[in-house]
């Protein structure tokens, strides 16, 4: 079994009318046993840029602190703040610098830059797809993309994009048995972000 | 699961079709030991090593997965017997389906229950049926659970090492009473009070070896047995949907009922904030 596979997640990025959403599940298992229904997989680089780090649970947390520390270095070192393509090049960077020895991570990046949608996902040594309408990854994404392919169309307004983002994620983990047990959106506008949880199947 | 049954070599109801060798396909049902298998020098070394069911990762190397991931439990107390399972079936980390019925009614008196490939239990549990209406029509008798195991087991046992995947309760009541037996594909046959298989069986066992009694009233029983698959199904990844249960009783067996494991969530969690407050 692979190792990407080892803790479970599922994860969706989707653009709307100036504004994008990202979602994911909340559970960290290892292998069939779960052990965590709140493990946060989505992290908040800045006000215009969220990160989903799907893949291996230390991985994870270890991608989230070094992002943040990396980002915090460039804005004191530029002293200006950074744009989500940018973001998206630093940690394809970042990952492949690891290229024979990888962090156990696909990422999902969800901006707004210039008051547009900007989404990217890549591989686990940091081969980006950039994308105008949703990204998915995780341990179901032939689920999420089945989903997401039927659900979106382009410019919703953001409770139209949180309510897709949150069926496309639901019916996904619902036929996956490593993903699940509770959810959580964040909508990015350039008014602010809105984060809701979501009250998914307990087994 | 259609793509490896259209294309992947297959067991079971596909050979009996064979033109290779005319042989009427009733034969391999009324025995058991009639089933047609791969003409190589040793058969269940060919069938094991590539389309096994076995438990776990364990069918990696194989050509041919299987749908399993389970828990089942059954326990016998003063006033009968109680099985209880959920409904999941998955095929790796996919939910193939989430409302299976893992109890086989055998007859009104006799109950098996279903773990491991879900080919392999529904086919050979409805073959012990069979089995067993024969016997009754032969002895003018129901037959006892423990012949109706032993027959499981027998059957088993002529397949040993060709790579069967079966986790099994057989349950009922006859003239000695109310019966509990374990059978599974190594053809072990074990008599006790409490049983629980398959995935989630650790969870179960963990709230049935709390919370069991022999006296246990028929309303806790019941209980017990939904409490012990709700607790089975959040924590394994492999077990979930519906709550199927049953007991066991003089009479015949009787369903209790089918609830959806996410609403005893909700019941379990309001329970213990009353008990907090």
């Amino acid at each position: 079994m692979s190792i990407l596979a080892y803790n479970g997640a599922a994860m969706i990025a989707m653009a709307g009318d100036g504004c994008v959403g990202i979602a994911s599940d909340t559970r960290l298992g290892v292998q069939a046993q779960t052990v965590a229904t709140t493990f946060q997989k989505v992290h908040k680089i800045s006000d215009t840029i969220f990160v989903g780090l799907a893949g291996l649970g230390s991985d994870v947390q270890t991608l989230s602190q070094t992002l943040k520390f990396r980002k915090n270095l460039y804005e004191l070192r530029e002293e200006r703040e950074m744009k989500p393509k940018v973001f998206s090049a630093l940690l394809s960077t970042l990952l492949y610098e690891k290229r024979f020895g990888p962090y156990f991570c696909e990422p999902i990046v969800a901006g707004l830059q210039e008051g547009k949608p900007f989404l990217s996902g890549m591989d686990l040594i940091g081969a980006p797809v950039f994308t105008d309408d949703f990204v998915v990854s995780g341990t179901c994404t032939a689920n999420l993309f089945g989903t997401c392919e039927s659900l979106f169309k382009p410019n919703f307004q953001p409770d139209e994009l949180f309510e897709t983002l949150s069926q496309c994620l639901l019916a996904s983990v619902d036929r996956d048995a490593l993903s699940g047990w509770g959810g959580v959106v964040h909508i990015i506008t350039e008014d602010g972000v809105r984060t809701r949880e979501l009250k998914g199947r307990q087994d | 699961m259609a793509n490896f049954l259209g294309t992947a070599p297959t067991i079971g109801s596909s050979l009996l079709d064979s033109h290779l060798t005319p042989r009427p396909s009733f034969t391999s049902c009324t025995d058991p030991s009639k089933f047609l298998v791969p003409n190589v020098t040793d058969p269940a070394f060919y069938c094991r090593t590539n389309f096994a069911s076995a438990s776990g990762d364990k069918d990696k190397e194989q050509v041919v997965k299987f749908a399993k991931g389970t828990t089942t439990l059954a326990f016998k107390f003063n006033e009968g017997i109680i099985v209880s399972v959920d409904s999941r079936s998955t095929m790796g980390a996919y939910i193939a389906s989430q409302t299976v019925k893992k109890i086989i009614e055998i007859n009104p008196f006799l109950l098996g229950t279903m773990a491991g490939g879900a080919a392999d239990c529904s086919f050979w549990e409805r073959n012990l049926g069979m089995q067993c209406r024969l016997y009754e029509l032969r002895n003018k008798k129901r037959i006892s659970v423990a012949s109706a195991s032993k027959l499981l087991a027998n059957t088993m046992n002529s397949y040993r090492g060709y790579g069967l995947s079966m986790g099994t309760m057989v349950t009922g009541w006859d003239e000695t009473g109310p019966q509990l037996y374990y059978v599974d594909n190594d053809a072990t046959r074990l008599h006790d009070n409490l049983f629980s298989v398959g995935s989630g069986s650790t969870y179960a066992y963990g709230v049935l070896d709390t919370y069991y009694r022999p006296d246990l009233t028929i309303d806790e029983a019941i209980d017990l047995g939904k409490r012990a698959i709700y607790h089975a199904t959040h924590r394994d990844a492999y077990s979930g949907g519906i709550n199927n249960l049953y007991h066991v009783k003089e009479t015949g067996w009787e369903k209790i009922h089918a609830i959806d494991v996410n609403e005893l969530h909700y019941e379990f969690a309001d329970e213990k904030n009353e008990m907090v407050a």
